[in-house]
This record gives structure tokens, C-alpha cells and sequence, in this order.
């Protein structure tokens, strides 16, 4: 038996709007991390070529 | 009906106050606390502010300056509403906002809103320049300290000088391609700045009973309706040579000038109207009327300035 106290049983509605708020929320932090890249390269500009080899 | 509407809805399955609160937004009540129509705005204006600017921009990273000046001011609207909370409860035009309606948490709202704007601060300072980081955290901070938390509960003034905070971000968006201001930014600034009195005051003016039982010291709470329409008229006369502004003392063309005199004088004439008619129902179809133009009225100016931006870029334009 956990010692945290347990979230309430969630209705079906609830369950559903749940899924959806974590779906959004994978997908904005989906859309970060390409905005992100994007980004860096955008300002890299050609010196993204500029490198050692 | 959103969610936050059927949280109230007793007839919902979600209604149960015995049951313990849990998270109930979804993702459309977090982007409801953005205040997304008043980012529309900010989106359209900080973009003229940016194609105003001299020199190239590279498209990906105005882009994403433009999404952090969004967001950021979505970020300000969103402690706007967790401060204000208890406010808008009170009234009927805000009392189905997520966190009044139960469907946001103010601690989530809170959370939310600081987030955003720590990230979109940063997050421009990094792919623009700190000038401009530095500009969007004091504009945030300007709407929701020095207007939300202090000039709104204070002074009848308060949406006068608040309205610097939405008056801002075309002068950001100069900024983010430049790192300084000009003087065309700061009359385009000036321009939402005298803009935002009378078209505030015009809703203000309707709602003006929601206002009282909320406690908002609004100007017709305060001097009363007619002392209103006054200080609408002459905001709106005052917009008109404020307007022309930009076209007459700096770099926006013959479009925008005729634009700007057109939409300022039928904005004007509305005024004038409101300040006859006192009474009835007339007096609440011209202050909606006054609050709709006044809408049009920036889309058209900052519209026609857009367009003058881009017509070189047009493909006819380039065949010359």
C-alpha cells in the first residue's frame, strides 16, 4: 500500500481530457525541439559547414 | 461549450463538488489564458514593427522572434488572469475565462504564465538580441505589475497609461532586427497609445455596471458615462494627426496616409456619434459600433503599412 495519498478514480470524461492535455503537451514539446534545431541552424547560417575535419 | 463552460455546467459529470479538484484544462483552456485575440494584435503589430526595419531579416529567425513576442505577451495575459481571477468571476464578459470557470488551477495558471515568459525572454534574447529580450521583460512586467497588480485597482487612468504595455510591440519587434528604436517604431507606438482610451472606454462604457460590482475603478464607473464620451471624442479627434503621423514625419507611404485619414475621420465621426447619443439603446449600438471600428480601424492602418512593405517582394514587382 502506497504511503502518498492516491489520486482520485477519474471519471471516463476526465480520463479523456487528460490524455488529450498530455497528447498537446508531447506535441508543443515535439514542436520545440524542431524549433530549437531550426533555429540553431538558421543562425549557424553557412558556418554550419565551418568546422575541422 | 468549452471546458471551462461545462466545469460550471451542474449537469456535467465533472460537476461534483465533493470530489477531490484535480487538473481539468485542456489544451484549449491554457491557450484561452494566452488571451489569444489580444496576441493577434501583438502578432500583426510587432510584424510591422519588423518590416519597417531597415536591413534583411532572416526569415526562420523573424519567425521565431515573432512567436516569442507572441508568446511573451500571451505569457503577461495569462498572470493577468490568474491575478485577476477573483475579478472576473464577478463579471459576465470574463466569468467562463479557465480559471473562474474552475478548469485551471490559479497555482497552473501561475506556473503557466511565469514560464512562458522566463522561456519567450530568453528564448529572444537568444536568436534576436538581449535589447529586445530586455524590452519584452519590461513590457511584461509593465502589464501585469504596473497595470494589473496597480493601476487598474487605483486610478481611472488605469487602461490610459496600462495601454503602453500593448502600445510596445512594434517597437520590440524594431528591435529584434535592429537592437535599437526609431522614430517610426515609437509612433506607431504613440498611435496604440492613444488608440487604446477610446477603444477600451467605448466597452467600458457598456459594461460599465460590471465594472462597479467588480470594484474596477473604470472612467464611467468613476466620472460617469458622459464625462466618458467626452475624453472617447477627443482621444479619437487627438488619433486622427496621430495616426498620419507615421506617413507625414516618417517613412509610411501615400497607401498608408489615406488609409490613416479615412479610418481616423470615420473613427472620429463614431465618437461623435457616441457622444450624442446618451441614452438607450442607440447610446449601447453606437459604443459597440465605436469599440468595433476602433478594432478595424488598427487593422487597417497597420494593414496598409504591411502591404506597402511587401509590394516590392510582389512577383509583378519584381518583373520590372
Amino acid at each position: 500500500m502506497s504511503i502518498y495519498p492516491q489520486p482520485p478514480d477519474l471519471t471516463e470524461e476526465e480520463l479523456r481530457r487528460r490524455n488529450a492535455r498530455s497528447r498537446a503537451l508531447g506535441l508543443f514539446l515535439g514542436a520545440l525541439v524542431i524549433l530549437f534545431f531550426i533555429v540553431t541552424i538558421a543562425k549557424l547560417g553557412g558556418n554550419v559547414m565551418n568546422r575541422p575535419i | 461549450m468549452t471546458i471551462a463552460a461545462e466545469r460550471l455546467d451542474q449537469s456535467s459529470p465533472a460537476f461534483d463538488e465533493e470530489r477531490p479538484t484535480i487538473a481539468f484544462g485542456t489544451a484549449r483552456d491554457y491557450y484561452e489564458l494566452l488571451k489569444p485575440r489580444v496576441m493577434q494584435l501583438v502578432i500583426f503589430t510587432a510584424l510591422v514593427g519588423m518590416l519597417t526595419a531597415p536591413g534583411p531579416i532572416n526569415p526562420i529567425l523573424g519567425f521565431a522572434s515573432l512567436l516569442a513576442i507572441a508568446v511573451g505577451a500571451g505569457a503577461s495575459g495569462c498572470l493577468n488572469m490568474w491575478y485577476d481571477a477573483s475579478i472576473d468571476a464577478l463579471m459576465d464578459r470574463t466569468s467562463k475565462r479557465p480559471i473562474p470557470a474552475g478548469a485551471v488551477k490559479p497555482g497552473e495558471a501561475l506556473a503557466f504564465g511565469m514560464t512562458l515568459s522566463i522561456g519567450s525572454v530568453l528564448f529572444l534574447g537568444l536568436i534576436a538580441n538581449w535589447q529586445a529580450a530586455a524590452f519584452l521583460a519590461f513590457t511584461i512586467f509593465f502589464y501585469v505589475v504596473v497595470y494589473t497588480m496597480w493601476l487598474k485597482h487605483w486610478t481611472a487612468q488605469n487602461i490610459v497609461i496600462g495601454g503602453a504595455a500593448g502600445a510596445f510591440p512594434p517597437m520590440i519587434g524594431y528591435m529584434a532586427v535592429t537592437g535599437s528604436v526609431s522614430l517610426e517604431s515609437f509612433l506607431y507606438f504613440l498611435l496604440i497609445f492613444v488608440w487604446t482610451p477610446p477603444h477600451f472606454w467605448a466597452l467600458a462604457l457598456v459594461k460599465s455596471n460590471e465594472y462597479a460590482r467588480a470594484g474596477v475603478p473604470m472612467l464611467p464607473v468613476v466620472a460617469g458615462p458622459n464625462a466618458t464620451r467626452l475624453q472617447i471624442l477627443l482621444y479619437s479627434i487627438a488619433l486622427i494627426p496621430v495616426g498620419m503621423a507615421p506617413a507625414l514625419i516618417s517613412h509610411a507611404g501615400l497607401l498608408y496616409l489615406v488609409v490613416a485619414t479615412g479610418f481616423g475621420v470615420v473613427l472620429a465621426y463614431y465618437a461623435y456619434d457616441l457622444f450624442r447619443k446618451r441614452e438607450g439603446d442607440e447610446a449601447r449600438k453606437a459604443a459597440f459600433r465605436l469599440f468595433g471600428t476602433s478594432i478595424l480601424y488598427l487593422f487597417a492602418l497597420f494593414g496598409a503599412r504591411l502591404v506597402e512593405q511587401l509590394l516590392p517582394f510582389l512577383p509583378w514587382s519584381l518583373m520590372k
